[in-house]
């Protein structure tokens, strides 16, 4: 046991006129960076599922167009009423699931779970620090959160449904559907961005200044900094989409034609707006968000990549300064790229070779992270246990996820990729067994310092393997679905250009590709099944699982293994003292093979 | 801008320091001031002189108004005696803004040339 | 253990944390803004030839405002420098007058609203098009103050106009009008990106004026215990309240006088 860890689980906080917090304010308006980081990550993992289970929805009516759902389609039917008849996902629904599901997973289940939850909780126990900089400001941002997605999920259920113009969200379509979904979704919108801003002011800042002493930036955790970025894409990044957002939702209801043009004529009749506008801006200031935005979904996960590698191979991560300017390069750059999602507007060539060229750029630095993490395996002392075999899946995964970023980086490959379903394996592999894939581990992984016990490693491994076998089954076939042609979005799976209904047409989808269609379905009900024990064990180990027999179970160097277990209010007793770097594992000539980095001497 | 201590009703032999320290920030943000009411005056003026070329009028609008954006921000938000660290965020975020507008305006400017039809 | 650096500046960066958090907000909301500039830049560029409008709005009352907020800046940043000088008193007379100010520019910016809101283009079914301020409304006939143009193009670049037209009261008959229409932000992407503009700056005037507000109200009651952390918030809220007046610098050539 170190000397600085408490030997009584619930130590009394310093201050003497600490009085016991009742019910709602120790857990539903809690300004503790651990309650917001966990209430983050329940509301998280709650919208991960949800978004799931429109994603089943979905690949059921792509592999059987116009069947009636099993098992939900009579809940379907009378809950939706006109866009859910007997059952069957109608076209509209299926562009409402589509554009929720992308919306829920990127706004709502991954940056909330990957930013939120594990930077919430593990920052502030990282830096050395008794809580984020702005508690209340902390609580404000997840209020914002929750509001953000209560209007999101009520969108279902209004006349009309919710959002049907893809999380894209693009002008003229998005405004010229006549439903309120769209109105919802960017009120939604609003408050979810409205809470990333808040949480990446309370990040930076918390970063920056309440580092304990002795913790300077060069021995921050690799978690800590690529957290820290993801913090400045959000900062930067998301206020342009808060302006389009305004801005669109100005032409929705105030009928102002900043996205439409002149001449605008849906359903065959001049649009009753002054024209002017240019769908063409719409899509510059989303980019421009979205983006860095894909960014924020795969550095937190990087950050806990790399911590779970140091720890499960006792030694340091190789090449820690490569890591933290490539994560600032990529940072940076990522600001600059976003038009490698428009090279099919019409852009003249000297303005796509410069994104293209950007494009190129930033991947060095993500192949600079992977190559790190790769060779720290070398020589490694390896613990196969369920967090590292996330990670170590991770890798590769990640790597085929960002390999197949570069032909549609290229603006030439991307004419015959660009909306296939090549770009959604693509990013698929990035967030699904990528992303996802980190998550979980960190779930296994700091699970035994937020309960003090430990999930069960049989289930964790059958959790894993299944999960790898089914991601792979999913993703992979949309590769060649997408490179014969099959594009995105197509409520019927592509039945309306196959070979079959235009015989003689070139480049119909073949029986084959379409065919596919149904092993991904049957795959994406595996994936569904082996989420199961996952949350069974989840849960079940919160109270029934193996207790750690110390704070620091994984015997690991960085601050937060060297807290009671769950840390108290306020985290350390007193104020930690940070003599090392954050992996000194393995050091020559020491007693143990990990030192921790508030360890002297 | 040094922080210096004051509690409220205190007598200390810093006080007159800090007033006689104050009193020459204060002179300066009264010329601040009268710079930006005459930078607001001449801008209206020169909206009125014909140039000729409409982007004349344009670069001197913007000119005026980033001179007098850049008194707001040194001397009335103290900038100018600012620490690194805002220097860098804001330095980031010049760029990126800058980055933003001029990319943009860009890819409209920026037109396929020889394509079939032109 | 507390959370430090609230109040007193951590040495190696020099600056206390709701400053590094001002700051950092400060830079979103400049993206956020240059955002809009650069939507705005766009818009005008792409505009046909003679169709964007010049001279809409009245520069004798824009200019006022503009006054109105560097006046206010000046009495934010008095207002801080009086608590660092430990004179309270002054410090609630200087903020007495900043939220004066601040109101006085809403009240400004709704009386140049509500002259849009009373102007309205009427093309008849002829084709004829009047231009003016609405005086009375009937169920069979409108009033206006204004005058008829042969060309809508006349209606945009009123600094190009050599004489302006006299201004006179019209009746229409409203069996004789195609379309009417107010000088709202669906009117055109000049009024647009006019009012989002305006908008969202006023919205943070107010929001800055009822930080300010509370803090010169029941938040004045921390001078008594902390002066030093009262003071850094007065500091706080005036570099958020310079940054509005800092917007209204850009926005006010842009849109008046441009």
């Amino acid at each position: 046991m170190q000397a600085t860890t408490q030997a009584l689980p619930h130590a009394a906080p310093h201050e003497a006129h600490h009085e016991e917090a009742g019910f709602w304010s120790q857990y539903i308006f809690s300004t503790d960076h651990k309650v917001i980081g966990l209430q983050y990550g329940i509301t998280a993992l709650g919208f991960l599922f949800f978004g799931f289970c429109l994603m089943l929805m979905m690949r059921w009516q792509i592999a059987h167009p116009g069947e009636p759902v099993p098992l939900v389609g009579p809940w379907l039917a009378s809950s939706l009423g006109k866009m859910a008849v007997n059952g069957v996902v109608s076209p509209d629904l299926y562009n409402s699931f589509g554009a929720m599901h992308g919306t829920i997973m990127v706004f709502l289940a991954i940056v909330p779970l990957a930013f939120a939850a594990f930077g919430n909780y593990l920052v502030p126990l990282q830096i050395g620090a008794p809580d984020m900089a702005f508690p209340r400001v902390n609580m404000a941002s997840y209020q914002f959160y929750v509001l953000g997605g209560v209007i999101m999920f009520f969108s279902f259920f209004i006349p009309g449904g919710a959002a049907q113009a893809g999380w894209t969200s693009y002008p003229p379509l998005a405004l010229a559907i006549p439903t309120d979904g769209q109105t919802f979704w960017l009120i939604g919108m609003v408050f979810l961005i409205t809470s990333s801003l808040l949480g990446a002011v309370n990040f930076i800042a918390t970063v920056i200044q309440l580092r304990a002493p002795g913790m300077t930036w060069m021995r921050l955790p690799f978690f800590v900094w690529a957290q820290f970025v993801t913090a400045f894409l959000l900062l930067l990044a998301f206020p342009p989409l808060e302006a389009a957002g305004v801005m669109q939702l100005m032409d929705k209801v105030a009928h102002t034609s900043f996205f439409l043009p002149t001449g605008l004529a849906p359903v065959g009749q001049l649009a009753n707006v002054s024209g002017g506008g240019s769908p063409l801006l719409w899509q510059h200031l989303f980019w421009f968000l979205a983006h860095p935005e894909v960014y924020v979904l795969i550095l937190p996960a990087m950050g806990i990549v790399a911590e779970i590698i140091a720890n499960n191979t006792r030694k340091p991560i190789w090449g820690y300064k490569s890591l933290v300017y490539a994560v600032l390069t990529i940072g940076f750059l990522s600001f600059i790229v976003w038009a490698h999602h428009m090279y099919l507007t019409g852009m003249g060539t000297r303005i796509a070779t410069f994104f293209q060229t950007t494009t190129m750029i930033i991947s060095i630095p993500s192949v600079i992270i992977l190559t790190c993490m790769f060779i720290s395996l070398w020589g490694g002392s390896i613990r196969f246990n369920t967090p590292m075999l996330f990670v170590m899946a991770f890798l590769p995964m990640f790597g085929i996820g960002g390999l197949t970023g570069l032909p549609l980086g290229f603006s030439s490959s991307d004419l015959h990729l660009h909306d296939t379903y090549y770009v959604i394996a693509h990013f698929h592999y990035i967030v699904a067994p990528g992303t996802i894939f980190a998550l979980f581990a960190g779930i296994y992984y700091w699970f035994p310092k937020a309960t003090g016990r430990m999930m069960s490693e049989f289930w964790g491994k059958v959790h894993f393997w299944t999960s790898l076998i089914f991601m792979n089954l999913i993703f992979q076939p949309m590769f060649a679905q997408g490179m014969a042609g099959m594009l995105r979005r197509m409520a019927d799976g592509g039945a309306n250009y196959s070979a079959a209904k235009v015989p003689g047409a070139i480049g119909g989808l073949s029986q084959g590709m379409l065919g596919l269609h149904t092993y991904i379905l049957w795959a994406a009900v595996g994936l569904g099944l082996a989420q199961i024990p996952f949350i069974i064990n989840f849960f079940w180990s919160i109270s029934n699982g193996r207790p750690t027999n110390s704070d620091n179970p994984w015997q690991a160097t960085t601050l937060e293994w060297q807290t009671p277990t769950p840390p108290p209010h306020g985290n350390f007793a007193q104020v930690p003292v940070v003599y090392r770097g954050p992996y000194e594992y393995s050091v020559p000539g020491h007693a143990t093979d990990f030192t921790p980095q508030n360890q002297p001497g | 801008m040094s922080a210096h201590t004051t509690h409220a009703g205190s007598t200390s032999t810093a006080q007159p320091h800090v007033d006689e320290h104050f009193s020459h920030h204060v002179r300066r943000y009264l010329f601040v001031f009268y710079a930006l009411l005459f930078g607001t005056l001449i801008t209206v003026g020169a909206s009125y002189i014909p140039f000729g070329n409409r982007e004349i009028n344009i670069a001197v609008a913007l000119a005026i108004a980033i001179a007098k954006a850049s008194l707001v921000a040194c001397y009335f938000m103290h900038l100018i005696s600012e620490r690194k660290m805002i220097y860098g965020i804001l330095g980031f975020t010049a760029f990126f803004f800058i980055g933003l507008m001029f990319l943009t305006l860009w890819s409209f400017s920026d037109n396929p040339h020889n394509t079939i039809t032109h | 253990m507390e959370i430090p650096y609230t109040v007193q500046p951590r040495p190696d960066t020099g600056l206390y944390n709701a400053k590094v958090g001002i700051w950092l907000f400060l830079a979103s909301e400049v993206m956020l803004f240059g955002a809009l500039f650069s939507s705005y830049i766009l818009l005008r560029v792409g505009a046909p030839e003679g169709y964007w409008p010049h001279g809409w709005l009245n520069v004798p009352v824009g200019t006022c405002n503009t006054l109105v907020l560097i006046t206010s800046s000046i009495t934010t940043v008095m207002a801080w420098a009086s608590l660092k000088m430990n004179q309270f008193n002054r410090f609630k007379f200087y903020h007495a007058c900043t939220i004066c100010l601040a109101l006085a520019f809403v009240c400004i910016k709704s009386y140049e609203y509500h002259d849009k809101f009373t102007h309205y283009e009427i093309i008849l079914n002829n084709g004829h098009i009047l231009d003016g301020h609405l005086r009375e409304s009937t169920p069979d006939h409108v009033v206006i103050s204004g005058h008829a143009v042969e060309d809508p193009k006349e209606l945009y670049d009123l600094h190009a106009v050599k004489n302006p037209p006299k201004h006179e009261e019209i009746t229409v008959l409203r069996s004789d009008i195609k379309k009417m229409e107010r000088y709202g932000p669906w009117h055109n992407t000049y009024l647009a990106i006019y009012f989002t503009l305006t908008g969202l700056h006023a919205l943070h005037v107010i929001g800055g004026a009822l930080v300010i507000g509370f803090l010169w109200g029941p938040g004045s009651k921390l001078w008594h215990t902390d002066p030093e952390r009262f003071t850094n918030r007065i500091e706080i809220s005036g570099l958020f309240w310079h940054f509005v007046d800092l917007v209204w610098i850009f926005l006010f050539p842009v849109l008046y006088l441009l």
